[in-house]
């Protein structure tokens, strides 16, 4: 079970590096998405894989580590914030420069309808 | 105390005048000024009894003592005489700068640059500790900085305190590194310990390192070849900061740092060669071109130049009488300079150019400013029985008795004698050229203006000064200039032997050769101006500009390789370094731990091969956005799934009410923007990408595996046992959220709020309204609000809203708590706006959402400051259980109240994302701002 949680993770970073490493606003929000979901996985392995045992008192006969769960907790909401951050400077970002490259092109490509 | 209280007067005053400057009359600002400089003063001058009498006044507080700085002040007879100086002189510029500024605008902030200067160089002069002396150095570069620059409009007024800047700021930065190896080899930064640590300091390796550094520091500020550059372009500065700055503070700054740390590093001939050459070179090359400068101030500036080297030369001597020399003439430079940029400045205003081609013959207009112009004038030539006579007449002297190079000593009194025949011939040229010489030519002002009486006060105040010193001679050089040199050089200096300056020897013949060869020089000048016009035109200036250009240009060319506006480019150096620095440490980690494996069933194995497969759809299709879109939602349905399956309910519950409204919000997004991506990247640099991809997934992937297959050792076990009776909840995960780490939590909304807060100020002005297609195309659907949805929506807010309240309140103890039962709010909320348009959710809102953050994040806040009032540590939650009628057993805890703060917060800041996202899609939404 882990080799495969770990081969989720490092394919979720993978594609989400490939997204990121793109030319346009919106595969690189993608990408953003998709290395949270890999970092948070990630930092919740480190409390190790355990089966219907939640860290709850008196619920089990083990207890997961709660810690890492935290952790992940607060930065689910984070990157929530920061997705939705990047988003409408990317909504800034195609007024003000008439386009949605991020490449260092800037070329005048108002495609309004 | 008394010295603390000297340096912070005028730095007072500098915060305080520019709030007195609204005020009608623009003598409240000047009177508060003056009341400032005379308070400093006075304190001052009631040390001096003391001082003089060979007493040395300190007093320190302790700062950051492990790099040595402390806040430490010395007064001695040196410090005094600068202090007295600055303050002194400081109250006459103040009152010229009255009627100077008269009529123009801009005084106020002269008064409290002024003062800021003041403050600054009065620190340089009385800090005892070095550092501390750093602060005040580097503090008159920049006050300067903005003076000469204070007519902003002007081209060349910028250019001048940018030239300032680079040179005196450079060589501030060569100070401190002499400063700090000073401070390192002494083991001390306090000026009493340095001083005293001369022998070591002259005997350490790094002495020729130490010199230069300290030198090019003080040779910048006091404007000696070759960086006296700075001098004469500084005259774009009006003319009081010329006659405060450019004569009598800031440019002696660097020669009282030579007279400072003369015991420490003086007495070499690595001292003597440098800085004396460097002082003849000065002093020859400002009296030479001096002479041919028709413009007042730049005249006067170039002279300044001279005589500073003048001074520096002495210092560079370096034996008790030179000292004597160097500082009496330093005190008599003061006296007759400032009074004649102060005429420059009165001129320029009553007649309107600086041009002494064609200001001629004004006697007539001024004859009171004729007169004292007279004076100083005839004391900075030289001329018998005033001042500057006997200071040039020691410096005569000390240059026959100079044992510089001995098979050349004649040399240095020959050209000593050049220096001093060109000085005198400037000064002539100033004082004859003004207000004689026929009649003036084409004056932009016509008739001269009469100057006003309290503009030429100080310059009769400083002209009686001149007259006075030189009447007063032998007892100033005895009873001041004695204790000056004795403080600056730690050892008595012996009584200087006033009886050989009225002796009829060499030196006397040197003053009157240069006086006549002057007056010769002077009367041949048509002449020499013709000569000097045919040398070839080398204007450093221009050098200067050529030189920073260059520089500018290069930084920019630099900076543009490197940062080339690509975000891609930057993201790729980011993970490539990040690769190559954990790559090599990685390779030789063991990746396989002692922890066996756990059984994987065949759900979870279908989940994960789900969960890639999304992921590689994402990439394979991210060219068709919103199909992409769809399947990023779905990989983070599996983690929601993933985190449920290994024991993290609250983390599935939050994932999932974040990824419903994550891709509500790209979804908004995407409406705005293109549909598809276009094929732009080359194969080549795709693959480069994949490279790079699959390089970190992979490093990613197995240090997961390496730590999920090593055995556990975590700090956990402390929170699964304190949870219940510690924290009051059977729900660890949000114990540790609202009271274990509650500090974090506090931190994570505060940056929810801030996040939300951006894109409400970032969406506020953005006009997207024409962006939205007039066609959709197949995906999007035609009706925006749907009679279904806005039929069901409405009986699901309150389910959704009564679930929410629930799993606020058992968060404590089952999964649940305040972020996730916020976010579910937040998911029935946003299916209202949905369902039923902007308009109409916003009209029924009870709130807006800003105070909600800003509630939510205050609610925590206090909930934390509590405990303290309790006399506990911040953030420490109490509980208690109660037996309530109808609800039964119940468990309060203020963790309740903080995780309600964190409620309020997510709410707030989630629909004022939502809202304020939304309100870009609606053609006609509400006019007023959402949130």
């Amino acid at each position: 079970m882990e080799a495969l949680y770990a081969a989720t993770v490092g394919v979720l970073m993978a594609c989400g590096i490939y997204l990121v490493l793109r030319a346009r606003t919106f595969p690189v929000i993608m990408g953003l998405t998709l290395i949270s979901h890999a970092v948070n996985l990630f930092l919740f392995a480190t409390g190790r894989l355990a089966l219907r045992a939640p860290a709850v008192i008196g619920q089990s006969e083990t207890y997961t580590d709660p810690l890492p769960q935290a952790l992940v907790l607060t930065a689910i909401v984070i990157g929530f914030a920061m997705t939705a951050f990047v988003v409408v400077l990317a909504l800034r970002a195609v007024v003000e420069l008439r386009n949605d490259h991020v490449d260092g092109v800037d070329p005048d490509e108002d495609w309004r309808p | 105390m008394t010295l603390l209280s000297v340096v912070l007067l005028p730095l007072i005053g500098a915060l305080l005048v520019p709030l007195l400057a609204r005020a009608r009359s623009p003598l409240i600002p000047a009177i508060a000024s003056g009341i400032v400089t005379l308070a400093a003063l006075s304190l001052l001058l009631l040390q001096a009894p003391t001082v003089l009498s060979g007493e040395l006044i300190t007093s320190e507080w302790a700062w950051i003592p492990s790099i040595g700085l402390s806040i430490a002040f010395r007064l001695d007879a040196l410090a005094l005489f600068f202090a007295t100086l600055i303050t002194g002189m400081g109250l006459l510029i103040i009152l010229y700068a009255h009627f100077y500024f008269a009529g123009k605008p801009g005084a106020g902030r002269f008064y409290a640059l002024m003062l800021a200067f003041m403050g600054a160089m009065l620190g340089i002069v009385t800090s005892e500790n070095l550092l501390f002396m750093l602060i005040f150095w580097e503090m008159t570069s920049l006050v300067s900085f903005v003076l000469i620059g204070f007519h902003s409009d002007q081209r060349p007024a910028r250019r001048g305190a940018r030239m300032t800047l680079v040179i005196t700021g450079g060589g501030g930065l060569a100070l401190m590194a002499g400063i700090v190896l000073m401070g390192s080899i002494v083991g001390s930064f306090n000026l009493t310990d340095i001083l005293a640590a001369g022998d070591e300091l002259r005997a350490h390796a790094h002495y020729p390192l130490i010199l230069t550094l300290v030198l090019l520091g003080a040779m910048t500020k006091s404007a000696q070849f070759p960086f006296h550059l700075w001098l004469p372009n500084a005259m774009t500065a009006p003319t009081p900061v010329s006659a405060y700055l450019h004569s009598a503070t800031m440019v002696k700054a660097g020669i009282f740092l030579l007279a400072r740390l003369h015991p420490a590093l003086a007495d070499t001939d690595a001292w003597l060669y440098s800085v004396s050459t460097v002082g003849m070179a000065t002093l020859l090359t400002g009296a030479f071109i001096a002479m041919f400068k028709h413009d007042t101030k730049e005249l006067l500036a170039y002279s300044t130049v001279s005589h500073l080297g003048l001074i520096t030369l002495l210092m560079g001597l370096g034996t008790a009488t030179a000292l004597v020399a160097g500082l009496f003439h330093l005190l008599n430079h003061a006296l007759f300079k400032a009074p004649l940029f102060m005429m420059a400045g009165a001129v320029e205003k009553a007649t309107g150019t600086r041009d002494m081609r064609r200001i001629n013959g004004l006697w007539r207009h001024m004859p009171l400013l004729t007169i004292m112009s007279a004076i100083t004038a005839a004391s900075m030539a030289g001329l018998p029985l005033f001042n500057g006579y006997l200071s040039k007449k020691m410096f005569f002297i000390e240059s026959l008795d100079a044992n510089v190079i001995s098979p050349l000593n004649w040399l240095t009194p020959v050209l000593a004698a050049i220096a001093g025949l060109f000085s005198a011939a400037y000064s002539f040229r100033i004082f004859h050229n003004v207000f004689f010489n026929g009649q003036p030519r084409e004056l932009p002002v016509w008739p001269p203006r009469k100057p006003a009486l309290g503009i030429q006060l100080p310059i009769i105040l400083l002209a009686a000064g001149c007259l006075f010193v030189g009447w007063q001679a032998e007892g100033i050089v005895h009873g001041l200039i004695r204790a000056m040199a004795t403080a600056s050089s730690g050892v008595k200096a012996p009584a200087y032997d006033m009886g050989q300056l009225h002796h009829v020897g060499p030196a006397f013949y040197m003053s009157l050769a240069a006086l006549i060869g002057g007056l010769i020089l002077y009367a041949l000048r048509e002449r020499l101006f013709e000569l000097y016009d045919q040398l070839p035109p080398a204007d450093a200036r221009e050098i200067f500009e050529w030189l920073m250009t260059r520089a500018g240009n290069g930084a920019e060319r630099f900076v543009h390789a490197l940062e080339n506006g690509s975000v891609q480019r930057y993201i790729a150096l980011i993970i490539l370094t990040a690769i190559i620095m954990a790559g090599p440490v990685l390779a030789n980690v063991v990746w396989y731990g002692a922890k066996p494996m756990t059984p994987a069933d065949p759900l979870t194995i279908l989940g994960a091969i789900l969960m890639m497969a999304t992921a590689f759809g994402v990439v394979l299709g991210h060219r068709n956005r919103l199909f992409a879109l769809l399947l990023l939602g779905s990989a983070g349905l599996f983690v929601t799934l993933t985190f449920a399956r290994f024991s993290a309910p609250d983390l599935a519950l939050t994932q999932l009410s974040v990824e419903v409204i994550a891709v509500i919000i790209m979804m908004l997004a995407l409406s705005f923007l293109p549909q598809t991506t276009p094929v732009e990247s080359s194969r080549l640099r795709r693959s480069r990408d994949s490279i790079i991809a699959v390089l970190g997934g992979l490093g990613t992937g197995l240090v997961s595996f390496a730590i999920m297959t090593r055995p556990q050792d975590s700090i956990s076990d402390f929170f699964l046992e304190q949870s219940v009776p510690g924290g009051g909840g059977s729900n660890v995960v949000n114990v540790i959220l609202v009271d274990f780490r509650g500090f974090d939590t506090l931190g994570e909304i505060t940056v929810l709020g801030i996040a939300a807060v951006a894109v409400f100020a970032l969406t506020r002005n953005l006009q997207l309204k024409h962006r939205i297609p007039n066609e959709r195309d197949q995906y999007w659907a035609s009706n925006p609000h749907p009679l279904i949805l806005r039929t069901m929506a409405r009986p699901i807010l309150p389910i959704a809203l009564m679930v929410s309240a629930y799993i606020f309140l058992r968060g404590h103890n089952m999964p649940g708590g305040g972020f996730i039962a916020g976010l579910i709010t937040v998911v029935a909320l946003s299916l209202q706006y949905m369902a039923g348009g902007l308009a109409w959710a916003h009209d029924r809102m009870l709130t807006s959402f800003r105070p909600l953050i800003g509630g939510g994040i205050l609610l925590a806040c206090l909930t934390g400051l509590g405990s303290l009032f309790m006399g506990l540590e911040f953030l420490t939650s109490w509980f208690g259980h109660y037996e309530l009628p109808v609800l039964g057993h119940i468990e309060l805890a203020t963790a309740l109240l903080f995780d309600l703060g964190v409620f309020t917060t997510v709410v707030g800041a989630t629909m004022l994302i939502l809202a304020n996202l939304g309100k870009l899609m609606t053609v006609n939404g509400p006019g007023e701002e959402i949130g």
